[in-house]
């Protein structure tokens, strides 16, 4: 396992190689000083990401001890009702939101390149951008309780609680606006990785051949792009109630708070699974390791994961088991609860097998595996449990739920994370943690976690409500609860165990050696300690486990003789492959560090926090200057012109520097945002249409927009959609000016046809404070008016880049991704108009 | 010996198990017809899951030694299929089949639209619990913070809110139901034995969602039924000095004592509330100076309650309604 035994022995082979060496070392460096914050490497940002994620754990556990406290006696008065109330919403809002999501995001940033071989993600600076507006959002969110204006009406925000001005002020307003902010930042996460998974995989690596937690990242990415955007049009209808009495959810004027219901766990209950299979992702990692042998059923495991993932969208209703839905809804419910334990299981099984058919090698994250699975499997038993209705009317909303989703979620998240925490670290650190502490650690929360969520089950079971501040004495839960309290703290201890493992310093202490774990898949390339640039050079993978079954890979990959081993132009750049059969397409350049990234997350998040205090020519400031960074951003940063148009990358392949359309990584990212945008829209229809479904007359015999502008809207857009294509045609034939005559002409008509859809509502007197049915009305129209406007901002930016010369016939890479936009657009304004044009009609 | 022994732990453990699992508000000590038969599935389930739990574990003991048969990969993927796929969907299905089946038996559709029978109509409202009994015969009866239901007869429930939601449940009957603004949910419960049970407000609805509950009475027929004549009727005293303070101090405009001017019904009514088991929807006994310490400082008691405090009145005024209050049998 030493370190690149050459094959040339000439001693100008190894002074080239040495240049090389400089030369990339160069290429990948840091920035010095307190510009190192400007740093947009995966490396440096997955780092900060975890840290930080694990910072805002350590903080929501605080809170969970002192509402441990304030529960240990009968009657206690250690919090206030009004302090607990903020207690246990912030717990559960900040581990939801800003742990158990953004560590995901944070781990997959830093180990997915060096798993595919790949120098970088393909949009570094998106990663850097979400980083920033996650700890401006999560400091925002946090930060609320030092003032008592935390959030206090639960994680779930259930109206008309949450939207009673009376009880929930300005903290609604911030968990609204300031969670909003973060799952903007949850998506570009979410773009960025499925990008990475589909095209940044190293040559030859079919997607069979992805390592198992590319998989996974594949999957919740994707279930993030379809879970948090009916949150995001959820937050909407939310906040426009709250801030201008648009009554959604208010019955006195056709709303209803079950909406708000259903629109939160669509995205609730996926989340969950969001959560949980990263988790999963990472003990299908270390399993195979520790038993020393390649997983058993990579088919079975990935069907399995994929499985989860939609099925996790047909669960939501069993949030809603006591809400009084008719008993058809919940039998459907019941069993696709039911159903989703069986791809789970089949995934423990997996692992079971695994190691059954090896020779497992104990070590900490071996133990911290086995200790997740026995806490997770009791967690999917008492879910087998509550998803049978009859069950859940006796166990909802209880401590028995309590006890139910800490098995699954620490079982199910924390305990594998810890795991992968200790298995992956000396990647990130170049030094192995103290097994040691890591037992002790374990053994304390595993211990300590058992002792105080158990007897959470019986407590349940005998009466205790969640979210109660006190109980009385009466109700002779006192021991159970002081059981727990002090089991609470046994597991605190080992969580403190274990980020002293961390964080003590270990300088005095020697390096790991290379693959310290005899590990099989590519991440395990990485010197000990690291190298910025991540691979020496970009292999070319045959297996699942290329470390085991390619003979002398580290040994050619340290020698350079893969692919990319130099940076010749001093340059950032990585390999892009095709989706399925990993062949090169491209050596893209990758951005390196940056300030605007810094200063877009800062705008956005001011426009989010001014909102909040309704400060609107603040943030309509904000709201310039994040625009204007994140156009600077993309005018500097994307779509350049390379110098020339092919690259030599070795072993005698030439791949262009410039490609466009669906080969290129800004065309999918486009795509799969305008997955997610749509989806936001899907869920702003299902508005619609529930509100038809729960009124006789859903319009309250009110006037709708009528057709003729509607009708008038969705003709111009179409328009302006036409006259894109036209645009793109004449650029192809290479007729700049007449292309920019088409795309003005786009922007006029989509312009015409923004003001044709706000005109419907407009010229009917359609009052939006009066009814839902107006409201929602406006909203959609809205909606579309805003997308539009966007779109004229792209056409502008296009016109702007050909006049500049940076978008010409060969580079239209900013084209042909406003054209996937407009493309959506129209999608969208002909569901929407004739939503809300016809659809009145046909009742 | 050994059977004497193994009589007493046969004692032992259901004796252990009761003391365990009793109490006021618990789903384990059942006392109505759905809260008897999800115990029941709840044993059973548990029964499966200890078994299941140890199987799981005990094979990844057996992987984690060092000494053991090392499985073909063939083998291991028949364990995949076998114990991960095929047995679980096997008991599954018998599981879903079973609880989808109870159901209909729990919460029968007929119960809901019959209408010779009671029908108990509750209102959560922040903090308390508004309860009126519609009765086939006669007019409706109007109370507070306490459901008094008859032993053997299906009760049917219709659920609202005044403000957010709520969520009615209890335990020692049956499950819960959520309590919507602007939607009226039904169901219904039977329940087999007599006793005083409690019920907790279970959907967080503010600041005193802790301190919202109420009691549950299930009574013989017959008691039942003189219980309900005797909260139908007017309140037992209706003058006195108490109630002159609680007229001139307005208590009236938001309280009903029947029999008196006092006609408000923004509060609960309190025309039997010395008959109720406790005060302020179960945050407080139900005694003369519970009842004085409430008038005087509502919010101390239950945080964000609707109620001015009364404190500024002289001690003897509010001791004066307090007792009037408390005799309000």
């Amino acid at each position: 396992m030493s370190a690149g035994a050459p094959h040339e022995d000439d001693e100008a082979g190894a002074a080239r190689r040495r240049a090389q060496e400089e030369r990339l070392r160069r290429v990948w460096d840091n920035p010095k000083g307190w510009r190192y914050w400007t740093a947009v490497n995966n490396t440096e940002v997955g780092l900060w990401y975890t840290a930080m994620a694990f910072a805002f754990m350590l903080f929501a556990g605080v809170l969970a001890l002192m509402m441990r406290v304030q529960l240990a006696v009968p009657d206690n008065d250690f919090l206030s009702a009004d302090l607990f109330n903020q207690a246990f919403t912030l717990h559960g809002t900040v581990m939801m939101f800003l742990f158990a999501v953004p560590v995901f995001e944070a781990v997959a940033i830093t180990i997915l390149p060096q798993m595919l071989g790949a120098r970088d993600l393909p949009f570094p600076r998106l990663s850097a951008f979400g980083f920033w507006c996650f700890v401006i959002g999560g400091v925002f969110v946090c930060g609320s309780i030092f003032f008592g204006a935390a959030p206090d009406t639960g994680w779930f925000m259930y109206p008309p609680l949450s939207t009673d001005h009376e009880y929930a002020g300005i903290g609604a307003d911030i968990w609204l606006l300031g969670l909003s902010f973060i799952e903007v930042a949850s998506i570009a996460a979410a773009v960025e990785l499925i990008v990475g998974v589909l095209k940044c995989r190293p040559p030859g690596m079919r997607i069979n051949l992805t390592p198992l937690y590319g998989w996974y990242v594949l999957v919740v990415a994707g279930m993030i792009l379809f879970a948090f955007p009916p949150l995001i049009a959820g937050d909407i209808l939310f906040e426009l109630e709250r801030m201008f009495d648009w009554p959604f959810f208010d019955p006195a004027r056709g709303g209803d708070p079950i909406l708000w219901q259903h629109l939160f766990w669509i995205f609730g209950h996926p989340e969950v699974y969001i959560i949980f299979l990263p988790a999963i992702a990472l003990l299908a990692m270390i399993v195979p390791t520790f038993a020393q042998r390649p997983i058993i059923g990579y088919s079975w495991i990935v069907l399995a994961a994929v499985g989860t993932g939609f099925l996790s969208f047909g669960l939501w209703v069993h949030h809603m088991f006591t809400t009084g839905l008719p008993s058809i809804s919940l039998g459907f419910f019941s069993a696709a609860s039911e159903a989703v334990a069986i791809p789970t299981g089949v995934q423990i099984f997996v692992f079971l097998a695994t190691l059954l058919a090896g020779r497992v090698v104990s070590s900490v994250p071996m133990l911290f595996a086995g200790g997740a699975l026995a806490i997770f499997v009791i967690g999917g038993l008492t879910g087998v449990m509550v998803a049978l209705a009859p069950f859940d009317w006796q166990a909802h909303d209880t401590y028995f739920v309590v006890a139910h989703l800490h098995y699954t979620l620490i079982g199910g998240m924390l305990f594998p994370t810890f795991a992968g925490l200790y298995y992956f670290y000396p990647m990130i650190g170049g030094r192995m943690l103290s097994e040691r502490l890591g037992r002790i650690g374990f053994w304390l929360m595993f211990v300590g976690f058992n002792v105080a969520f158990f007897p959470m089950h019986l407590s349940g079971l005998r009466g205790m409500p969640r979210r109660v501040f006190t109980y009385p004495e009466e109700l002779g839960l006192t021991v159970l609860n002081m059981v727990s309290t002090v089991g609470a703290f046994v597991f605190a201890a080992g969580v403190l165990v274990i980020v002293w493992a961390v964080v003590r310093p270990k300088g005095g202490e020697p390096y790991a050696r290379r693959n310290p774990w005899n590990a099989g898949t590519l991440e395990w390339l990485i010197e000990m300690p690291g190298e910025n640039w991540g691979v020496r050079s970009v292999p070319i993978i045959e297996s699942r486990y290329p470390l085991w079954e390619q003979e002398n890979l580290m040994r050619d990959v340290d020698a350079g003789l893969y692919y990319l081993p130099d940076a010749e132009e001093g340059r950032r750049e990585t390999l892009v492959t095709s989706v399925l059969d990993g062949k090169p397409i491209q050596c893209l350049r990758v951005p390196g560090p940056a300030y605007v990234t810094i200063v877009a997350a800062a705008a956005l998040g001011s426009v989010f926090i001014f909102m909040t205090y309704k400060w609107w020519l603040a943030a309509l400031a904000g709201g310039i200057v994040a625009t204007a960074a994140i156009l600077y951003w993309l005018w500097t940063g994307t779509a350049e012109i390379p110098e020339k148009p092919e690259k030599d990358i070795g072993r005698g392949v030439s791949l262009p520097l410039y490609v466009s359309g669906p080969r290129s990584v800004g065309w999918w990212a486009m795509f799969i945002t305008m997955v997610g945008d749509g989806t936001a829209l899907a869920s702003l229809l299902f508005g619609y249409f529930f509100y038809w479904t729960v009124h006789p007359d859903f319009t309250d015999a009110a006037a709708g927009p009528g057709t003729a502008w509607p009708s008038a809207a969705v003709a111009l857009t179409a328009a302006a959609w036409a006259a894109m294509l036209a645009a793109r045609a004449l650029n192809r034939r290479g007729r700049a000016g007449t292309m920019r005559l088409a795309l003005l002409a786009a922007m006029a008509l989509a312009v015409l046809g923004a003001a044709a859809g706000l005109a419907g509502p407009w010229t009917h007197g359609m009052q939006p404070t009066t009814h839902t049915y107006p409201a929602i009305v406006w909203t959609l129209v809205i909606w579309i008016a805003v997308h539009g406007a966007v779109g004229v901002v792209m056409q502008a930016y296009c016109v702007a880049r050909s006049l500049a010369g940076r978008l010409t016939r060969e580079h239209d890479i900013d084209l042909e991704n406003v054209v996937l936009y407009w493309h959506f657009m129209l999608v969208s304004a002909v569901l929407t108009f004739a939503t809300v044009g016809f659809f009145p009609l046909a009742t | 010996m050994r059977a004497r022994a193994s009589a007493a732990f046969g004692l032992a453990v259901p004796a252990i198990a009761t003391a365990a699992c009793s109490g006021p508000q618990s789903a384990l000590d059942p006392h109505g017809v759905e809260a008897q038969a999800v115990a029941t599935l709840f044993w059973w389930m548990t029964l499966a899951g200890a078994l299941i739990w140890c199987a799981v574990i005990g094979a990844l003991v057996y992987a984690g030694r060092r000494r053991r048969r090392v499985f073909s990969a063939r083998a291991a993927g028949r364990i995949v299929l076998w114990a991960g796929a095929v047995t679980p969907s096997v008991l599954l299905l018998i599981l879903l089949g079973y609880g989808l089946a109870l159901m209909p038996d729990l919460r029968p559709a007929s119960a809901l639209t019959a209408n010779d029978r009671l029908h108990v109509e509750v209102v959560g409202e922040q903090f308390w619990w508004r309860v009126i009994y519609h009765r086939p015969d006669g007019p409706p009866v109007v109370s507070a913070n306490e459901v008094r239901l008859p032993v053997g007869t299906r009760v049917a429930f219709s659920l609202k809110s005044a403000d957010v939601i709520h969520a009615f449940w209890i335990p020692q009957l049956g499950g819960k139901m959520d309590m919507i603004p602007g939607r009226t949910n039904r169901f219904s419960l039977q329940a087999t034995r007599a006793g005083t049970f409690r019920g907790p407000c279970t959907e967080f609805c503010g600041p005193s969602h802790a301190l919202m509950a109420f009691a549950a009475v299930a009574m013989d027929e017959e008691a039942f039924a003189g219980w309900l004549e005797r909260e139908a009727g007017p309140a037992v005293r209706t003058e006195g000095p108490g109630l002159d303070a609680f007229l001139a101090n307005g208590c009236g405009a938001c309280h009903t004592i029947r029999g008196t001017p006092a006609d408000g019904t923004i509060g609960p009514d309190l025309t039997h509330l010395g008959a109720r088991k406790t005060l302020a929807a179960g945050a407080l006994p139900n005694t003369e100076a519970a009842i004085a310490r409430f008038v005087a400082a509502p919010e101390a008691v239950k945080p964000g309650a609707r109620m001015p405090a009364f404190g500024m009145l002289p001690e003897r005024e509010i001791a004066a309604i307090a007792a009037y209050l408390a005799g309000l049998e």
